[in-house]
Formats: structure tokens, C-alpha cells, sequence
């Protein structure tokens, strides 16, 4: 054809020039330890401030009597660290966190499921869940007792009230928020029922679900140790248990060290949610803020 | 025949993505579309989008579909695509594996730009290496083979519909609807992108529906303009055009044309302004 020998090069050069300059410059990667080190001085600079301080509130002399310093309470810490009761109460609430999560996950996924497909649900029962995380979590602890007795069901049931309306609500806030241009895209290339949810719906869904997970386990965790302070089982100690027996023995050194129990506890879980999460944002690019179209 | 014969690589067919067997293409033309009419809600508040729409494009033709606000072209192509039903008339494309392709590239953001060419396959239940084979067929007509192990995000928007028309491709698609697919790109990439798009269209003799606003974009393109009203859509002009290929969007003649489809495109919405 005499017209394809007209003077215009292939489009290929152009192209690989054009996309060599749009291209994102690759990140430099940073070593573990240089990343771990910059992630992690921050956080080590607050705590040094938290115990400042508390050392400098002691120091004023408020309630010395009662509120002791860091150098009290530190080392009462460690003789803690030190003793099986401590471990065995902490086995304890973690087996009750991971047994109630686990119930609120499935609970929280059929419910979320269901509302986000059905869409007189949507409008009733949403609302309805929202309201539900508004409640706190110890209102629930008469209601499993009278429901249950004062026991470990009990206990449970304050954290699947708490977690799972966050949990459901995830997915629900993942699917209000699915692009219909996606929908249409994994329609028109053939994605139907269960492919389109394994394929599209799903992965879609994935970053506000653990979004939602992450505020699930929040709540749970509030409500796990409003429970425990409460529900106490003989031969059972959970750190609930143990933070409301420093309180029977006015003992505030050990009341602060179960505290920070907790707290080193929730910041773990904290950290593992936020691994999943930043990994999830960074291959979505959401992280760098980029729009895709 | 061609001088891009040598680069001719017929795909096989993908058992399970479309009816198609061989080369033969079914006869008749590859769009028909009769007397649609397409209209949203009921009663006094019911929007007649498409009024009687009638339109045939015949296998292998390049149609660009041109019209001012309004006029329903998105809903059109919705309806080739099967995605809706017309409220009254018929809409066929002959049983051919129809792909569509939009404005933005709607890729899914969290798999790689292979793995997004990939997916049309998988939803198909094509084999896993043959399934790679073909993606990496695929990558390479667009030129996007260095960046196979992109995410969306890291592409530019170019990149990205262009991934997008590999993933249109890898349908098996013998009908390509597109959406303004190059309206949100700059001067340059878009031309880029009509020399790409012009070339696959030609070696895999493709039938291509085109909506764009850009009326020199149209000429550029298509064998045919057609020219849509607004409110309720309706054929009101037919512009082929006649000059051979390969065409700029600033040649003399393209210009020239346009300069005709715009007059009358002008007095369409003028008339919506009294």
C-alpha cells in the first residue's frame, strides 16, 4: 500500500520515550534496620516523654502517698514479668480476644454480607450497626451476665457486640464504596457471581474490610478488659482479674504495670494491623495519594 | 499486501471465550442497531435518551460516533455491550465477543498491569500458560512490555489505556466499543495512541464503535462519522470520510472536514439554546 510508506516513523520510539519519561522513578529501598530505625525513634522519643513526664508529676509531690513514680512501678514490672501468674493471665484474656475476635469476624461477616447485598437492609439494619458502635462497650457486661452468668461466655459475648458492628461495617463501607466503572469493567469482560466477587468484589473490598478489622479488634479489646475487670472466674486469672485485685489491695505500682500490659499488648496489634494495612494501600496506591483511572 | 504482514500473529482462539472458530467472521454486519430507543424512568419523569437510533457498522469498519452533551452516546455503547436493555427496537452484534473500553481505564488498582491484560482470560477459564503466553503477546503490541510488573498507579494515564485496550484485546473481542477512551490524555500521547489503535485495528481487522467529543479526533479515526442530536439522542448526519490513511488530526482535509461536522454539530445545540 503506496499510502504506508509515507514519511511518518512507527509510533514505538515516541512511545518508549514518552513512557521512559512518565515513568515513577523506582523508590530507593531503604535497608530493615535504617527503615526499623526511622519507624520506630519517634515512638521510643514519646515513651521517653510519657515517663519524664510522670517522673516530673511525682516529683511535685500530688498524691505521692498514693501515685507512685517510675522507679517504683518498673521495677515492680519486671518482678511481674517475673512470675507465671502474670504469663497465665495473659494466655488467658489473649485466648478469650482470639476465640471472641474470631466469633465477631464470622458474625460481623455474615451480617455485613448480607446488608451490603440486600438493599432494604442497607438502609435499616445499617444505620442500625452504626448506632451499635456508638454504645460503649461496658453496657454490655450486665447484659452477658444476666444473659449468661459470670462466666467466660459472658465475656465473650461483650466482645462480639463490640466488634462485630465495626467488623460489618467495614464491609459494608467497602462495598458502598466499590467504582461502578469497575463493576462495569468485571462485567463487561466477563466476570459473573462468583468470579465477579472473587476477582473484583473482594480484593475491592479488602482495604476498608481491614480498615474495619482493625477497629473491630479496638473495640473488642475495650470490651474484653471492661469484661474482665467485672466477670471474675476462680482459678481463672485474666489481666482483668488481676487489674481489679490490685484495685480490692489499693496496690497502684502493680495497677500500673497490668496497665501497661494492656497498652504493650493493643500497640502490638496495632502494628500487625498496620503492616497489613500499609501493604494493602501501597499496592492499591493509595498510599502515595496517586489517582488511578 | 500489507507492509506490516511480517508482524501479522493471528491468535489462536480461546476455547471458552468466545464462539468464534477460524477466521471465518459470522456474516452480516457486525452492529446492528434498530430503531433503539432507550429511555430512564417512568412516567412524566422519564429521560428519553435514545429516540429510534438506527445504525448498521459492517465488519471491519471503524465508526466514530460524534454529538454535543447529551445525546446518549455512553448509553449506546452500554447497549451494544449488553450491558442494558433498549427500551424498544433491537441491538446486535451478530453473536461476536464484544469489549469495551472507557475514559478512564478502569484497571483494578491492586493487580499488576499483566495480571490486569490477564483477567478477561481467567474469567474465560483459559489455561494458566497459555494465559501468560498471550499476556505477554498482548503487552507487547501495546509496547508496554518493560512494564509488565507495574501497578496501575505507577503507570501514566497513557500507559494505563493502553493496558486497558490489552485487556480489551485479550477478550477475544472481534467488536471494540470505546468511550472516549482518549479524551482525558495530552496532544501528544493521544496521537501516539490513534497510530497504535489505528495499526491493531487494521492486522486483527477489528470492528470499532468510537464515541469522542473531538470532532477532528472522529475524522482522524473513522471510516464514518456519525453525527448525534442531543435530548433524545438521534441519528441526524452521516459523514464518511473519504480520504485514505494514514490521516493526521492536522491535515488539511481532516481539518477541513471537521470545520463541516462542527457547523452542523453548532446548529444542533444552537437549537437547544431557544
Amino acid at each position: 500500500m503506496a499510502a504506508d510508506t509515507s514519511a511518518t516513523p512507527p509510533p514505538e520510539a515516541a512511545i518508549a520515550g514518552l513512557d521512559n519519561l512518565d515513568a515513577v522513578p523506582r523508590q530507593a529501598k531503604g535497608r530493615f534496620w535504617a527503615k526499623a530505625w526511622s519507624a520506630s525513634w519517634p515512638k521510643l522519643l514519646a515513651l521517653g516523654l510519657a515517663l519524664a513526664i510522670w517522673q516530673l508529676i511525682h516529683l511535685s509531690g500530688y498524691k505521692s502517698q498514693i501515685l507512685p513514680g517510675p522507679a517504683q512501678t518498673l521495677p515492680d514490672l519486671w518482678n511481674q514479668l517475673h512470675h507465671a501468674l502474670l504469663w497465665q493471665a495473659v494466655g488467658i484474656t489473649l485466648r478469650r480476644a482470639l476465640i471472641g475476635f474470631a466469633l465477631a469476624l464470622v458474625i460481623g461477616l455474615v451480617v455485613g454480607g448480607l446488608v451490603s447485598r440486600i438493599k432494604p437492609l442497607r438502609a435499616g439494619v445499617g444505620s442500625l450497626i452504626t448506632a451499635l458502635q456508638t454504645l460503649p462497650s461496658i453496657v454490655w457486661v450486665p447484659f452477658g451476665i444476666i444473659l449468661f452468668g459470670a462466666n467466660t461466655t459472658a465475656i465473650l459475648f461483650v466482645i462480639v457486640m463490640t466488634a462485630a458492628p465495626a467488623i460489618a461495617n467495614g464491609l459494608i463501607a467497602g462495598a458502598d464504596y466499590l467504582p461502578p466503572l469497575l463493576l462495569r469493567a468485571g462485567k463487561t469482560m466477563g466476570l459473573r457471581r462468583l468470579s465477579l466477587y472473587r476477582h473484583l468484589i473482594m480484593p475491592a473490598t479488602l482495604p476498608a474490610f481491614v480498615t474495619g478489622l482493625k477497629q473491630g479488634w479496638a473495640f473488642g479489646w475495650h470490651g474484653l478488659i471492661a469484661g474482665e475487670v467485672v466477670v471474675i472466674i476462680l482459678g481463672q486469672p485474666s489481666l482483668g482479674v488481676l487489674l481489679s485485685n490490685d484495685q480490692d489491695q489499693s496496690d497502684m505500682a502493680g495497677a500500673i504495670s497490668i496497665i501497661i500490659v494492656i497498652l504493650a499488648i493493643g500497640i502490638v496489634v496495632d502494628m500487625l494491623f498496620n503492616v497489613v494495612n500499609g501493604r494493602i494501600r501501597r499496592r492499591w496506591g493509595v498510599a502515595e495519594g496517586a489517582s488511578n483511572g | 499486501m500489507s507492509i506490516d504482514a511480517r508482524r501479522v500473529t493471528p491468535l489462536e482462539p480461546v476455547p471458552g471465550a468466545s464462539a468464534r472458530t477460524g477466521t471465518d467472521a459470522p456474516a452480516g454486519p457486525a452492529i446492528q442497531i434498530s430503531e433503539v430507543s432507550k429511555s430512564f424512568g417512568r412516567g412524566d419523569g422519564a429521560l428519553l435518551a435514545l429516540d429510534q437510533i438506527s445504525l448498521t457498522v459492517a465488519p471491519g469498519e471503524f465508526v466514530t460516533l460524534i454529538g454535543a452533551s447529551g445525546c446518549g452516546k455512553s448509553t449506546l455503547l452500554n447497549l451494544v455491550a449488553g450491558l442494558d436493555q433498549p427500551t424498544a427496537g433491537e441491538v446486535s452484534a451478530g453473536g461476536r465477543q464484544v469489549a469495551l473500553m472507557f475514559q478512564e481505564s478502569a484497571l483494578f488498582p491492586w493487580l499488576s498491569a499483566a495480571r490486569n491484560i490477564e483477567m478477561p482470560m481467567r474469567a474465560a477459564g483459559v489455561p494458566r500458560a497459555q494465559r501468560r503466553e498471550r499476556v505477554a503477546e498482548l503487552l507487547d503490541i501495546v509496547h508496554l512490555s518493560a512494564f509488565a510488573g507495574k501497578q496501575p498507579h505507577q503507570l501514566s494515564g497513557g500507559m494505563r489505556q493502553r493496558v486497558a485496550l490489552a485487556r480489551a484485546l485479550a477478550q477475544d473481542a472481534e467488536v471494540l466499543l470505546m468511550d472516549e477512551p482518549f479524551g482525558a490524555l495530552d496532544a501528544m500521547t493521544r496521537d501516539l495512541l490513534h497510530e497504535v489503535l489505528e495499526g491493531i485495528w487494521r492486522r486483527r481487522q477489528l470492528t470499532i464503535l468510537f464515541v469522542t467529543h473531538e470532532v477532528r479526533e472522529a475524522v482522524r479515526l473513522g471510516d464514518r462519522v456519525v453525527l448525534l442530536s442531543s435530548r433524545p439522542g438521534r441519528v441526524i448526519g452521516e459523514f464518511p470520510v473519504e480520504f485514505g490513511r494514514p490521516r493526521g488530526m492536522d491535515d488539511t482535509k481532516t481539518v477541513e472536514l471537521a470545520i463541516k461536522i462542527k457547523a452542523r454539530l453548532r446548529e444542533e445545540v444552537v437549537r437547544h439554546g431557544s
